[in-house]
Parts: C-alpha cells; structure tokens; sequence
C-alpha cells in the first residue's frame, strides 16, 4: 500500500494543459500538414507524381496533392528539385469534408468546422464513440487508445470510447474497411442509436491508404457510410486526432 | 535427414542463394527431411508456395536450425491437386498447410482440422491478377463443437469491446472452465502478399511498414535485410546501428504497454495509468529520431533515411534515464501486489514440451524456458557485433511472460544506451542494384513479438517470384488458443493481452 502511495508521488501529474495551454512539443522531424507551390515547377516534370506511392499527387487538373491519401512519407519532397512541396509542423489537419483535403497552391486550408448546433447541444459535451478496426495496421489504433491515457485524459472533454455501439454516439473507423469486415461495419453502425457520426481516421479509413484499389478492400469508408469528420495521417498524431475531435465539438474554433 | 539431402544448400538468415542450385528433392524425401529436421530441435520458419509453370507448384521449407545459426532451406515440386499432409507428424505445419490449401487449393491429404485461415478466394496461377471468383464468407466455418449437458458455446467478435482490432473466438464452456477455444481469423485481410508479386515496387515498403503498424520497425527490418541479402549490399555500421536502436525502441514500448495492459486486466490500474503514458514517451523517441512515432520512414533499403547527431543521442539519452526510472516503480508495483500476482500465477499456462511442438516463438516460448531469439540464434546487422542476454522464465504462465517482457524492457534499455555511446561513423544510405534474378533469400529477425521471417525469390527478371511473410503471430496464434484449455472465460482477456499477438500481421 505505502509503495503504491509513493509510485503514485513519484509518477506525478501528467496530464496536458492543452487545450487551454500550448499542445505537447511535436519532435523537429515531425511532418505536419503540407504546402505545395507549383507555380515554378519545371515543365514535363513529374518526378513527384510518379513517385508517390498512393498517387495522391496529381497533375491531370492543376497540380494537387490528396492529403486523404498521403503517408506523409515525403519521398516527394525527396525528388523535387525545386522543394516545391513541404511538410510543415502544423498538426491542424482534420476536415468535414472529403473535398476539404485535397489542397493545392490555391485553396486554402478548411479546417473542421464543428456540428451543427442541434448535434452540438447533444454531442458537445458528451460524446461516446465506438472504436472499430476494418483493415487497420494498429498504429491509429494505438494512437487513438493513446488519447484515454493520463497524459491526454481524453475523459475531460466528455469524450470516451464505449464498449458497445449501442451506448455509442457514433463510430471512430480506422483501416481500408476490408471486404472481410465491411459487414460487421454496417451492422455495429447499424447498431448504433440515431442522431450518429462518423469519424475516419488515418489514410486507410479516408481513402484505402496504401492498400488503394486492392479487391481485398473498399477504399476507406467514405463510400459506405455518411462521414462527418476525416482525420489523414498515417497514422495521425495523437495531438491530430485530439484537435479533430475538439474542433468537432466546438472546444477548438480558430 | 538433411545428410541425405543430396547437396547441402544452407543459408544463414541474411545471406542468398542461387535458386538453380536448390536441389528438388522427391515429395517422400522432402517430407521426410522436414520431419527429421523438426525432430532434431529444427523449426518450419515458413511452408509455402511458388507457382511455376502450367500447374506445376514448388514446395518450399524453411527449417531454422537455430543452435547452429543457418537455415535449411527444401523444395519439392508436385503437378498434382494434393500432397500428403506433414501435420499428423508435425504440429508446425498446421496452420501453414491450411494457408496453402487456401491461397492454392493445393490439397494436404489427411490433415486434421483443414479449415480457412483468412476467408479469401484462392489465388490463380498468375497470382497478381485478383483472386478467382468470391472466398467463403468470413467467420462461417464448421467450428469445433463439444457436445454434453451444460455445454455452452460463447462466441466474441469480430468487433471487441476495446479499441482492438477484429478477430473471433469461440469457446466451448463448461460453467466457467473453458474445454477449448477455436480462434478464427481473416477480418484485417488486405491482400498484401499477392500484391508484392512482381515487385518490389513504390508501394513495397509502406507495406512492410503496415504489416503490423505497432511491428513497422520490425518487418522494415526484415525486409531491407531481405532486399540487401538478395543485392549483396552490405550497410554501414552507423546504419546497423541505428536500426538496433529503432528495433530495441519498438520492443520497449510494445513491451511497456503491454505490461500496463496486463495490470488493467486484473484490475490494478496504478500500472496501467503509468505504463501507458510512458509507453507514449518510448513511442516520441522514435519520433524523435524520424519525426513518427511508430518508426514510418526510417528504415529503407540500403540503409537508414535519418541520422542521430550528437545533440539527439543527449536528448534520447536523457529520455531514457527517465524512462527508466518511471518504469521500474510502475513495473515493480505489480510484483508485490499479492491481488496481481495471484492472477498472473498459474494462469494460462504452456509446457516447454507443447511450446516446442507448437514451434512459438517470441516472449510467449521463452516464457517457457526456450532460449530461442533470433537476436542470438540468427544474428544479423548489429547484434553479429554485440549480444543482448536471452530473457527467459521457466513457469510458461502469465507470470511468465510479464516477466521476459520486463527483462526485454530492462536489457533493451541497456543496450540503446550502449550503443547511443558509441554511434560508429558511416554513411546512412547506400543505394541499392537491380535485384538478381533466380536468387532465394531469408531474414529473420527477432520483433517484439517474435521470430518475423521474411523469404524472398526472384525471378529471371530479378522480380518477386514470390514475397513470403510470416508474422511471429502465425505462430503463436494456436498457443494463445491452447493456453486457454482448462481456464477460466474470465481469464481469457488476461491470457490474450499476455500473448498479444497480431490481427493485421496474421491476415496480411
């Protein structure tokens, strides 16, 4: 007993201050949300097109670059010769829509914009989600278990992951939704008590990630259910995915 | 009978081969010197297919034979729908021969419990095309059923209670005492093994790297050494080096988790709350070294894509003392709280015996008393220079690999600080030649799981002719399953979280 008393002195407090402080450091190598700038591309050059492995980088309409489909791998920035496109630190990247995450030179960068005031008033401060893995690697996983730990206390801003869809306020997916899962899916969605979300996290659940146009899988789950909220990454940072969900709720505006 | 096989064809993981070498030996031979292999303390590192021509198949085995650090490598080729099955004899072969009766319809004649493993349509001949028509519907199987009075069945999955990935149970009950467990894989399939055909290709590492997310590290790491054995590329010290580091890193925060995990499931939530934030101080480690916590883009082939200069090897030096610290209080808690550890003692217990068997790998056999790591038995990169201690306990219980999991933590540690302190010069990267072609390659390397083998061959472009991955939970799927006999239901979250194996790794 007594050691368990002092462990307990000895581990201390840990839980972030963010977001009413400043977010845990992210490591200088950390590659954040990227800006591309094409204007002075070399003619006839598509080194980064035919590099990248999910083809998220496309020419055909204007340069772009699909972050629902990026790994954040930069073997792009690696070939470019001009470093015309660059991962920055900012970990801001959650969208409402799919749309949202293909950025180019242009457009700027629509962050998520949280629920409508009728979800909001019933989700905003308590918000239950079900986790369910179709095809994921276990890294979002891991990343998203992570934010229930006492460093994130994911508790203090009502949300929580329950063990049961019918206790749930909609789903949190991860994974290429595989065809061996997409049945038990629908039926846990199917499971879950209207009004219900549905969040995508990571770029398998967005748009197949790395298993793209496999036939073993369905390309995320955009095209099987009605997403609210998409989460890219590979996997996403613990502190993408917090700042997703608070933006959705309403704790995050700017 | 390796002595009747008629030239000797052995390779040290690492290390290729000229595939026209490879002698063809008869089925009746090949069976046999799997069999005698398996008896004289060898293990079926992988079994598996290579279509040739026509309908003709190639039977391969990789049969580990670690005490003298080399692989024995043994083929066959049949022409016909089915071979005699090597189970009856050797359990090993189990679940590989159900995985090639699946992806090949290749028959083994007289196995016992010949069911699907991932639920997908077979694969055609020319495998890179998609799979021939509709697999058997996932999960539908004629399960194992015991029959009597007060009998039930409890079935779980796919979609469990945590945020875990999908699998499913079925357990045959008497009251609380489970009789058996029948575990039934395939929701994470992706196809990724019909897919590396051809290859390797833009898209090969990030498959490797996707493996088994929480393994990046560990299957990267087999794969570039794969790549390197089959080019003859050697890497420079500073890369062998830090790829020990990531490796290590990996196997501490896995681990860490893991213990917390272990402690949550009997309810002792101090461990809990504490593993699991310094788990994520382990995983920004990594992050530090490449900027994602999981490892993503460190490795490639031909070396390592980032450096650990001198101000970073301070910084993870000071991490580590702190994590250290931090770990053992949490750690230390759980051995002595009596509550904790009368439910790790005795609870899901493996003999040595039906661990050999089984062929386990990974904490799960050492927790038995089998000094087998293939950083010690199949030494590649860093660790042919210095040796991490083999962390054995003998109780084959969930003491027991609680307890090799904290030895790996602490002698991991060890070793990252050793190695921090003395960083060899070298270049990072190198790059790396067509792939030959005709050319047979093995790694393995010891993740925090276990045994992860990679096999490649190329073909006469220097393409994969086939591309094998056998995640350490391939193996040890079947231990967990038999663990559970005789236990508690109540016991089983405790027994999977000490097993934790691989949904993703298992289904590829």
């Amino acid at each position: 007993m007594l050691d368990t008393l002092l462990a307990r002195i000895q581990q201390k407090h840990r839980t972030i201050k963010f977001p009413d402080g400043p977010p845990p450091e992210l490591p200088d190598r950390f590659m954040g949300r990227p800006v591309i700038n094409s204007k002075d591309c070399p003619s006839g050059c598509a080194r980064c097109v035919e590099l990248c492995p999910t083809q998220a980088i496309t020419q055909s309409e204007g340069f772009g670059l699909d972050l629902g489909a990026c790994l954040f791998c930069a073997e792009c920035t690696r070939v470019c010769p001009r470093q015309n496109i660059h991962f920055t630190k900012d970990y801001c990247m959650a969208v409402r829509r799919r749309d949202d995450l293909r950025i180019n030179d242009v457009r700027r960068f629509q962050h998520a914009m949280a629920l409508d005031q009728c979800l909001k008033r019933l989700f905003g401060r308590s918000l239950k989600l079900r986790q369910v893995s179709a095809g994921g690697c276990n890294a979002c996983e891991a990343d998203t278990n992570v934010l229930g730990t006492v460093g994130w206390d994911l508790g203090r801003f009502g949300i929580q992951f329950v063990a049961s869809p019918r206790h749930a306020d909609g789903l949190l997916i991860t994974g290429p939704v595989t065809e061996n899962m997409r049945m038990a899916l629908l039926k846990t969605y199917a499971a879950v008590p209207e009004p219900k979300i549905v969040i995508a996290v990571g770029a398998c659940a967005i748009s197949g990630g790395p298993y793209k146009d496999h036939e073993e899988v369905h390309n995320g789950a955009c095209d099987l259910l009605p997403v609210d909220l998409l989460i890219p990454g590979c996997p996403p940072h613990p502190l993408t995915i917090l700042d997703g969900l608070l933006r959705l709720i309403g704790r995050i505006e700017t | 009978m390796s002595d009747s096989v008629p030239e000797r064809f052995f390779l040290s993981s690492g290390q290729a081969k000229d595939i026209r070498n490879a002698p063809v030996l008869s089925m009746e031979a090949f069976q046999d010197a799997v069999i005698h292999a398996v008896e004289e303390g060898g293990r079926i590192s992988a079994l598996f297919v290579q279509p040739l021509h026509g309908r003709s198949m190639r039977l391969w085995a990789m049969l580990s034979q670690d005490s003298r650090s080399r692989i024995l490598p043994l083929c066959t080729d049949t022409e016909e729908e089915a071979f005699p099955s090597l189970t009856p004899l050797c359990a090993q072969a189990h679940w590989f021969e159900r995985e090639i009766h699946e992806q090949w319809r290749l028959l083994p004649k007289g196995h016992p419990w010949l069911k699907p493993i991932r639920f997908h349509a077979p694969y055609r001949q020319n495998h890179q095309q998609p799979p021939a028509g509709k697999g058997p519907e996932i999960g539908v199987t004629d399960f194992f059923q015991v029959e009597g009075e007060e009998i039930h069945e409890v079935a779980v999955g796919p979609v469990h209670a945590g945020i875990i990935e999908p699998g499913h149970f079925r357990f045959q009950c008497h009251g609380e005492e489970v009789l058996h467990l029948e575990i039934s894989l395939g929701y994470q399939h992706r196809g990724v093994e019909r897919r590396l055909l051809g290859g390797p290709g833009n898209r090969t590492i990030h498959y490797m790297e996707t493996l088994s997310g929480d393994t990046s590290i560990g299957h990267a790491t087999a794969y570039c050494q794969t790549l390197e054995a089959l080019s003859g590329v050697r890497i420079s010290a500073r890369a062998q080096v830090i790829r020990g580091i990531v490796l290590e890193l990996e196997r501490i925060a896995n681990h860490t988790g893991d213990m917390g995990a272990l402690a949550g499931d009997v309810g002792f939530l101090p461990t809990l709350s504490y593993c699991g934030r310094i788990r994520g101080d382990i995983l920004n480690m990594t992050g530090l070294i490449c900027g994602n916590r999981f490892g993503r883009g460190i490795l490639r082939p031909g070396g390592v894509a980032f450096d650990i200069d001198a101000e970073m090897t301070k910084a993870l030096l000071s991490r580590l003392d702190v994590a250290e610290k931090d770990l053992t209080v949490a750690i230390n808690l759980l051995w002595k709280t009596s509550s904790v550890m009368a439910r790790f003692e005795g609870t899901g217990a493996v003999s040595r015996e039906m661990a050999e068997l089984m062929g386990l790998v990974g904490p799960a056999a050492r927790a038995c008393g089998i000094e087998r790591d293939a950083r010690k038995d199949m030494p590649e990169g860093i660790f042919r220079f210095t040796q991490i201690p083999v962390s054995t306990w003998n109780t084959g219980d969930v003491l027991g690999r609680a307890h090799v999991r904290w030895l790996e933590i602490q002698r991991s540690i060890a070793f990252i600080r050793e190695q921090l302190q003395s960083l060899p010069e070298g270049q990072l990267q190198s790059t790396l030649p067509p792939l030959p072609p005709d050319r047979l390659a093995v790694s393995l390397v010891e993740g925090w799981r276990g045994e992860i083998c990679h096999v490649a061959l190329t073909d006469s472009q220097g393409r994969f002719a086939i591309y094998k991955i056998v995640d350490p939970s391939f193996h040890n799927w079947f231990g967990l399953a038999f663990a559970l006999r005789n236990q508690q239901i109540s016991d089983f979250p405790l027994c999977n979280k000490s097993f934790n194996l691989s949904y993703c790794g298992h289904d590829l």
